[in-house]
Parts: structure tokens; C-alpha cells; sequence
């Protein structure tokens, strides 16, 4: 039986994380492919029903990337996702699904080693948890994967 | 405004227990404002029944819908169409949306998703606080715009208690007294004098005390052959 590859959704800020992905990949550093980077132009562009949207179709696991802590582009943003993630946390127990299955982390656009770390972590934890117990991963678009 | 928040996803979930198909209804005044009803809660709430259902093997379906004012009829008869499909509406609306969907659908079961706690403002960002009980009579006239009905613990009308503690309240360090602030806002104003006569025994006949309270306004009534 092949090993469990989780399917993660990273909701990566533009002035940082996005930035430090792209700093890993020219930098020639792996990190897993099923992370899924989706590029926002700040984290506190992400909102809980966002995320819950994404757990509804059964990704594994959520990983929001901000800036770190005082150097916000927009001063705040990564302060209010922080709130948020700390929201959909208590949420997700109530759910059922559990607490580590969303995290946040803070780098810098110059952090891409970092960036590549938080990222293998991620995944492999979220291994050790085993899929989402919601089931197949659905495709909001095209349907069940 | 009408202040209300959710109850906990255990309390919702347990209510539904037994249906598979609810429509979830917000309503886009005052627990819309609230941050407690509006579609955005509906999409989270129901997005998160869904995800418990399928975490417990079943298969909740969830959908949503918000209407402008859950209280008045005449936002509530566009949902007849197709709430037959349904086992039960969620409310996340006040107590009196809840009661307004039970009186005009009264075939269909109605749910409170939220608890309705009180009638107030936001005092910052993130945090509401109580302003009125709606008594039935107002005296915010003779006490410089504070309510010592909702304010006061103890809804006293002649001055503090003996539990007054540097201008706190001796239930809750955090609530200030309210006859401190009515006493020093009036100085501030120079309306001390109002505070000197003995406030007579409160006529509770037009809160709570006196049953089910109602206005009648013969000038905005129908006339007659016009009601609906």
C-alpha cells in the first residue's frame, strides 16, 4: 500500500511566504508537492469561511504564511490571520477534525530554507494524523478527485 | 440593536438530530451587525454541520439563505417555495426571527441557532455591552442618560448601593457603577438638582411584570375592507 500523501492548502502572503517559496524553488531546495500554494496579497486577506471551505473539501491540512511579526506590508494583516486561524482552531474541534490540522507561520521574503522546513513539517505531521476523515478530496469545481 | 451569538456546534448539531436536509437562514439587521447571523455566519455555521455530519458518517445537507429582516412577513414568504424539501429551518436570527418563521410556516420545525442575550452597542471593536430592558418607561431623563435599570445590578432608583467599590460594581470589579457615573455626569452637566427629590417606587406593569406587552397605533392600522 503506498504512503498517505497529505493534500495541504498554503495560503501564502505575496511579501513574504510567496515570495520565500519562490526563493526555495530557485534556491533548489525541495519541499513537498502536495502543498498547494495559493498566493494572497496579504494573510489578512484570509478569512475563516475561506479556510472552512477548504477543509469542506477535504484537504488534510491548512498552512497560512504571513510576514513576521511588526512587518506586515498593511501593518496588521498577519495579526487579524492570526485571529482567524486561532478561531478556525477552536472551530475545527468542534468539528471533529481536530486542532493540528491548521497552523500558521511567520518568515520573511529572504527565508526560503525556512520556508522549505515549515512546509516538509507540515506535511509530515499532518501524515501522522492520517487523512481527513471527510473523506475523498473534492474539487469545488470539477467534483470529487 | 439586538445582540445574540451562537450557541455551541454540540447544541446545534444535537437540535438537528434526525433531519437530513435544514435550511439555514440568517437575517441581515441586527445580528447581522453583531456578527452573529449574518450570510457570512450562515456560510461558516453551515459549512462546519456539514463537515461534523460527515465526520460522524452521516450526510447533513445544509443550505443557506439570508433574508433582510427575519421579524416581518413579508421577507419571509419568498423561502415558501421549496420548504417542503426541508426538515427544519435553522435560525440564525433573534428569538423574535425564530418565532416570526414557527408563526408563518407553522407546518415546518424551527430551530434556534443562536442565543438572544441583550439589547445594546458595541462598546469597541469585538465587544458589545448591554444598554437597555426595555422597561416601558423611560427615565433616562432624570438619571443624565444612563440607564440605572440595565446598568445597575440591582436596578436601583435612588442612588448606589452599599457594594459600590471605587466606582465599581461589586458584582464585577470590571462593571462600573452605574449611579457613580449617573452621580459624576450630572455634576458634570449641572443637573444635580434632579438627583435631590426620592425617585417613587418604579411601575414594573409596563416591563415584563405586566405579561405580553403590544402597541396599537390606530393611525398606521389598516382601515377596514383593506386589511390583508
Amino acid at each position: 500500500m503506498s504512503e498517505f500523501e497529505p493534500s495541504i492548502v498554503a495560503f501564502c502572503c505575496r511579501h513574504c511566504a510567496y515570495a520565500a517559496a519562490d526563493l526555495a524553488g530557485s534556491s533548489r531546495l525541495s519541499y513537498p508537492p502536495s502543498l498547494k500554494i495559493v498566493e494572497l496579497p496579504c494573510t489578512g486577506r484570509v478569512d475563516v469561511l475561506m479556510v472552512l471551505r477548504s477543509f469542506e473539501s477535504a484537504v488534510d491540512g491548512v498552512l497560512v504564511a504571513g510576514c513576521l511579526s511588526g512587518k506586515c506590508h498593511y501593518q496588521t494583516g498577519n495579526l487579524h490571520a492570526k485571529q482567524r486561524v486561532d478561531y478556525v482552531r477552536k472551530q475545527l474541534v468542534e468539528i471533529g477534525l481536530g486542532e493540528a490540522r491548521i497552523r500558521m507561520v511567520n518568515i520573511s521574503a529572504a527565508m526560503g530554507a525556512q520556508f522549505a522546513e515549515h512546509a516538509s513539517e507540515m506535511v509530515e505531521e499532518v501524515r501522522a494524523l492520517g487523512p481527513s476523515p471527510l473523506g475523498k478530496l473534492i474539487d469545488p469545481l470539477e467534483g470529487e478527485t | 440593536m439586538i445582540v445574540a451569538e451562537q450557541k455551541p456546534l454540540a447544541a446545534i448539531t444535537s437540535m438537528l438530530e434526525g433531519c437530513r436536509k435544514v435550511l439555514a437562514v440568517g437575517c441581515g439587521t441586527c445580528v447581522t451587525v453583531c456578527f452573529a447571523g449574518s450570510a457570512r455566519e450562515v456560510g461558516i455555521l453551515a459549512s462546519s454541520l456539514r463537515m461534523a455530519s460527515r465526520v460522524d458518517g452521516d450526510a447533513l445537507e445544509v443550505e443557506e439563505t439570508t433574508v433582510q429582516r427575519q421579524c416581518e412577513d413579508e421577507y419571509l414568504d419568498p423561502l415558501a417555495e421549496g420548504l417542503d424539501d426541508y426538515d427544519a429551518i435553522l435560525s440564525l436570527g433573534c428569538g423574535i426571527g425564530v418565532q416570526s418563521l414557527a408563526d408563518r410556516y407553522p407546518d415546518k420545525r424551527v430551530l434556534p441557532a443562536l442565543n438572544t442575550t441583550f439589547m445594546g452597542r458595541p462598546t469597541e471593536q469585538g465587544v458589545w455591552e448591554e444598554r437597555c430592558q426595555a422597561c416601558g418607561s423611560c427615565v433616562l431623563d432624570k438619571t443624565a442618560g444612563i440607564c440605572p435599570v440595565t446598568r445597575c445590578a440591582k436596578s436601583l432608583f435612588n442612588g448606589p448601593c452599599g457594594g459600590t467599590q471605587d466606582g465599581k460594581c461589586e458584582v464585577d470589579p470590571s462593571i462600573p457603577c452605574a449611579w457613580q457615573m449617573i452621580w459624576e455626569r450630572s455634576a458634570k452637566l449641572g443637573l444635580m438638582d434632579r438627583l435631590m427629590g426620592i425617585e417613587p417606587v418604579k411601575d414594573w406593569s409596563s416591563s415584563r411584570d405586566g405579561g405580553l406587552r403590544r402597541i396599537v397605533r390606530d393611525d398606521l392600522r389598516l382601515p377596514d375592507g383593506e386589511a390583508e
